[in-house]
């Protein structure tokens, strides 16, 4: 019944795992006390557990994200902690499995459960807002995709305790991920952690398409959206197509490993290569997915902090179409090494050089923007320059290793890894922090701590550039990627200064959570009374700090690109309406919440091959689903009153600001 | 764009159901849905293809498939499709017993097809030809086992919209949902096409 | 969103049909089926013709049932249904294209029973 389940699967005789794994629990013990002491297990199931609204769903994404950043960061500072000290005959004190296992869980961390609910959490809060809708296409798919990244999460964190994660990369090429040579339950961990949160991010890549296909307020022509929405668009486009080929590249995986079929095995007519290749079909476009949303929120940000309107949309637009149609066309570029030969490589390789030219555009069009503004620098501003320089250096590594002969010298050396992250981190996460400070007063009604979120820029700036740039010139030197120790003495003083830049972005990550806390002790003195901290363009920013839940009172009638900004110039911004009607809201449900908890029992089932309680897990998922397919108790009609009330106590405060 | 004072209020749509899905919005959905579907199956085939002549020295298809076998099941499924279009005209004329009959019908020969794939994969794993024997039994089993799979949940799915419409009626939602659950039973067909021509007999050549 | 109300959904995005239509892509479809097994099975066409016959005869039927089953037409408002279905196969062409060409290469570069080093050598 517990199939390969014992207590032996706890890795009691690992002190640095047992030590974390006290900490951790001792952590959770104490949020639950606190919950349980200030009696709010009630109001977090009715407010937030079975929410429905896309507003507080993106909230949830992006603390799932911040959580997650915290444990992936572990990650990085163990292994750059690991690499300053193993030099020579010195083996630190990552023994080489779970040194593996480290650099595997930080890499599927970071891409899967930090900068993925980033994105999905800006695209949740923001892009019905901007298209004037009152909430996405299908919010009890919304709920349900948000607890399926959380279980996902839930699975990779389980996997510390109970067996051990998997340790061959954060793609998990075969042989190595193959049953023969990855024995333990680790790699079915990553598996089937990936396929539950996989199905959410694609449910998730649905709605937004109907979202933004179906439900823009009248007269928002798709040349009119916002560019965030039009990258949200695009994103979520590009969602749909390829985490299809991640959930077949997995359960091959999969079905290699628990069934004992031959894909990808070395026997049987196996052929390692095809999972290589599928993957990076879903991988590169993957990555687009992540910095597309983010070169949508600078989109924003820009105009905002410029004072102008932003140059070149059109062009905005194709590029961004451009970068999603040439992302399915460059992906080989992460396996020039693998032998298939010149042609080959001499078509992805250009084609990897000539994606670069939209993401040009897009950064001239930014700059152009800022030209002759009159430019304010918050610190969303800074997040923005600072991603605007290390994220084209980034990009130009990356049109470096887009040459095959160049590559086959820098392939899976620090080379690499310097660049992604510096793409990554110069792109995804500055992007994140910078939308998180520009759209954080329109979620919860106050401004975020400005001292603390510039501290965490620079401290994020000056950590980045430590931390990457030495490792940029160890893969010109020849270090290779994933090392656990080396003998080249020389290579330690970069490896130190690399430590020293990991330690100053994670007092950049303090940072950013003193700035939570204070600003949240701050929150009446930073009110946002007028609904527009900014003084910004588009039709988020019409509606109240917070955005009452029902977002728009009436359907806003579109006649600009810039709407809230041409009613600002109008003097048609905060008319308060004569009347108010019934307004049409779907009900709160905890079924995506069971369902998801079911999900992670069904998973966590077939890792650990106890078949009766997947089938459990299985049956649970569909029997909820079922019971709300029969429930015709799903919506509600919030009454006019409640409306005119509710936008009464939003003029009032317009009225106080003014 | 008239700005003045008196036209301001007709800026704002009066409309309490403003953006209320009349279905279409949920029908349009499932079709996105079908399509990463679609390109599940795609990947599928892609890898089949790659894959369809690593027999280690096993069967090959030409020695396994059974052509008349295979053309019963075609022959069950697309029967099926075409009984499923009659209970969607039945549906759309509100014949509510007609309905619950076609689908029946449509239920039945799902089933049979069902039956007979579970039948001839029995039969391959006894022979010792099962999915673990070589890349390209591993890559039949998981596209043709695959395309069962969405079959069968069809079939379950199809089994409650039966209780569904006897206890609900032709209702808004009802009819919605069989909408979907017809273009998911045609789009099953589609695939089905695919495997009998690019995997039977294609292999069969 | 409520159970009571009759109107028929997904008028917009997707036709309706008429017992017409079913009966002639029923009909067509069996018919391309049978064609589809007799060209295979009867050994009537030449050897090297018969794969190129059967696509062609699979992508018939493919087209008769999204016409006659799915209703899919040209009008305007089947047109963002038609753009996805379009969009969608294009991508599965470029996937398995893709695939198929980095496959065929890797392996005629790299399993070893395929060229001699001195053939690697001599290709360019």
């Amino acid at each position: 019944m517990f199939g390969k389940l014992t207590l032996d699967a706890v890795p009691w005789d690992q002190p640095i795992i047992m030590g974390t794994g006290v900490v951790v629990a001792l952590g959770a013990l104490s949020i639950l006390g606190l919950i349980t002491y200030f009696g709010k297990w009630k109001y977090l199931w009715t407010e937030w557990l079975t929410s429905v609204d896309h507003k507080k769903i993106g909230v949830m994404y992006f603390i799932l994200g911040i959580v997650m950043l915290v444990r992936g960061f572990a990650d990085a500072i163990m292994m750059r902690t690991q690499q300053a000290m193993a030099a020579n005959d010195a083996a630190g004190y990552l023994p080489p499995h779970h040194y593996d296992q480290i650099f595997t869980a930080h890499g599927t961390i970071m891409i899967f459960f930090v900068a993925t609910p980033f994105i999905l959490g800006l695209m949740n809060v923001v892009t019905p807002l901007q298209i004037g809708a009152r909430d996405v296409a299908f919010p009890f798919v919304n709920s349900l995709g948000l607890w399926l990244s959380v279980m996902g999460s839930a699975l990779v964190m389980i996997s510390m305790w109970v067996g051990d994660f998997s340790a061959t990369g954060w793609v998990a090429y075969p042989p190595l991920s193959e049953l023969k040579f990855s024995p333990t339950v680790g790699v079915d961990y990553y598996i089937w952690s990936l396929e539950l949160s996989g199905l959410g991010t694609t449910l998730a890549g649905v709605n937004f398409i109907i979202t933004i296909l179906r439900m823009r307020a009248p007269g928002m022509k798709l040349m009119m959206m916002p560019v965030f929405t039009w990258t949200a668009l695009i994103t979520n486009i590009l969602i749909v197509a390829v985490f299809p080929v991640l959930t077949v590249t997995l359960a091959l995986l999969g079905l290699d490993r628990t069934l004992g079929m031959h894909f990808f095995t070395n026997d049987r007519g196996g052929n390692a290569m095809m999972y290589i290749n599928l993957i990076w079909v879903w991988g590169h476009p993957e990555v687009y997915i992540l910095i597309l949303p983010l070169f949508g929120a600078f989109s924003e940000i820009i105009p905002t902090f410029s004072g102008k309107p932003l140059f070149g949309y059109t062009s905005m637009v194709y590029a961004t179409c451009s970068i999603g149609l040439l992302s399915f066309f460059v992906y080989l570029h992460h396996f020039f090494t693998m032998g298939s030969g010149a042609n080959v490589n001499a078509f992805f390789g250009i084609m990897t050089t000539i994606i670069s030219i939209p993401t040009g555009v897009k950064l001239f069009n930014w700059l152009f923007t800022m030209y002759r503004g009159r430019i304010r620098f918050h610190s969303a501003t800074l997040w923005t320059i600072g991603f605007m320089i290390t994220f084209a250096v980034g990009g130009m590594t990356g049109v470096l290793l887009a040459v095959p002969g160049a590559d086959f010298v820098l392939h899976n050396s620090l080379f690499l890894v310097a660049h992604f992250h510096n793409v990554i981190i110069g792109g995804v996460v500055f992007g994140s922090f910078a939308g998180m400070s520009f759209w954080f007063p329109k979620v919860f009604g106050f401004t975020l701590n400005e001292f603390w979120g510039k501290v965490s820029f620079w401290c994020w700036l000056v950590g980045y550039w430590l931390a990457f740039t030495p490792l940029y010139i160890l893969g010109f030197k020849g270090m290779s990627r994933r090392m656990n120790h080396y003998d080249h003495a020389d290579w330690q003083p970069y490896l130190l200064v690399a430590l020293v830049g990991a330690c100053f972005i994670g007092a950049g990550i303090l940072s950013t959570l003193i700035q939570l806390a204070v600003s949240i002790r701050d929150r009446q003195k930073n009110r946002d009374l007028t609904g527009d901290p900014w003084d910004a363009r588009s039709l988020e920013w019409s509606t109240a700090s917070p955005t009452p839940f029902y977002n728009f009172a009436h359907v806003p009638q579109i006649t600009s690109i810039e709407q809230h900004w041409e009613d600002k110039q109008t003097g048609r911004a905060g008319v308060m309406p004569a009347t108010f009607e019934d307004i049409h809201m779907p009900k709160n449900s905890g079924a995506g919440f069971i369902m998801a908890a079911f999900g992670f029992i069904l998973c966590f089932s077939i890792v650990w091959h106890m078949w009766l309680f997947a089938t459990a897990g299985l049956l649970g998922m569909i029997g909820t689903f079922l019971a709300r397919a029969y429930s015709r108790d799903l919506d509600y009609y919030v009454p006019a009153a409640t409306v005119a009330r509710m936008e009464a106590e939003r003029h009032a405060l317009l009225q106080k600001a003014a | 764009m008239d700005l003045t004072v008196s036209a301001r209020s007709s800026a704002y749509i009066h409309d309490a159901h403003a953006g209320h899905d009349d279905g279409s919005r949920t029908v349009l959905g499932f079709w996105v849905y079908l399509m990463s579907d679609c390109i599940i199956f795609g990947t599928l085939f892609a890898t089949f293809g790659v894959l369809v002549d690593n027999i280690a020295g096993g069967p090959t298809g030409r020695e396994l498939f059974d052509l008349p076998y295979v053309g019963g099941e075609t022959l069950l499924l697309l029967i099926s499709s075409f009984t499923f279009g009659l209970a969607t005209l039945n549906m759309y004329a509100g014949r509510k017993a007609s309905v619950l009959a076609w689908l029946a019908i449509t239920f039945l020969f799902g089933a049979g097809f069902i039956g007979m794939e579970i039948h001839e994969f029995a039969h391959l794993v006894a022979e010792g030809a099962g999915p673990d024997r070589s890349a390209f039994l591993s890559a039949y089993f998981t596209l043709v086992g695959t395309h069962g799979v969405h079959v069968t949940a069809g079939l379950i799915w199809m089994a409650v919209m039966t209780h569904q419409v006897w206890r609900f009626g032709l209702d808004g939602t009802v009819k919605r949902r069989l909408t979907c659950l017809s273009l998911f039973w045609h789009f099953l067909d589609l695939v089905w096409i695919c495997v009998f021509t690019f995997v039977c007999l294609r292999g069969a050549i | 969103m409520s159970g009571a109300n009759s109107h028929s959904s997904a008028s917009h995005d997707f036709g309706h049909g008429d017992l017409k239509t079913y009966w002639v892509g029923f009909l067509f479809s069996l018919g391309l089926t049978a064609l589809s097994f007799a060209a295979v099975m009867s050994g009537m066409i030449p050897r090297g013709m018969v794969f190129p016959a059967i696509t062609v005869l699979a992508v018939a039927q493919l087209l008769v049932q999204v016409i006659f089953f799915l209703h899919l037409g040209t009008a305007p408002e089947q047109r963002s249904t038609i753009t996805i279905l379009l969009l969608t196969l294009l991508l599965i062409g470029v996937i398995v294209f893709l695939s198929l060409w980095v496959m065929h290469n890797a392996n005629i570069n790299m399993m070893p029973t395929q060229m001699t080093p001195d053939q690697a050598m001599a290709r360019s």
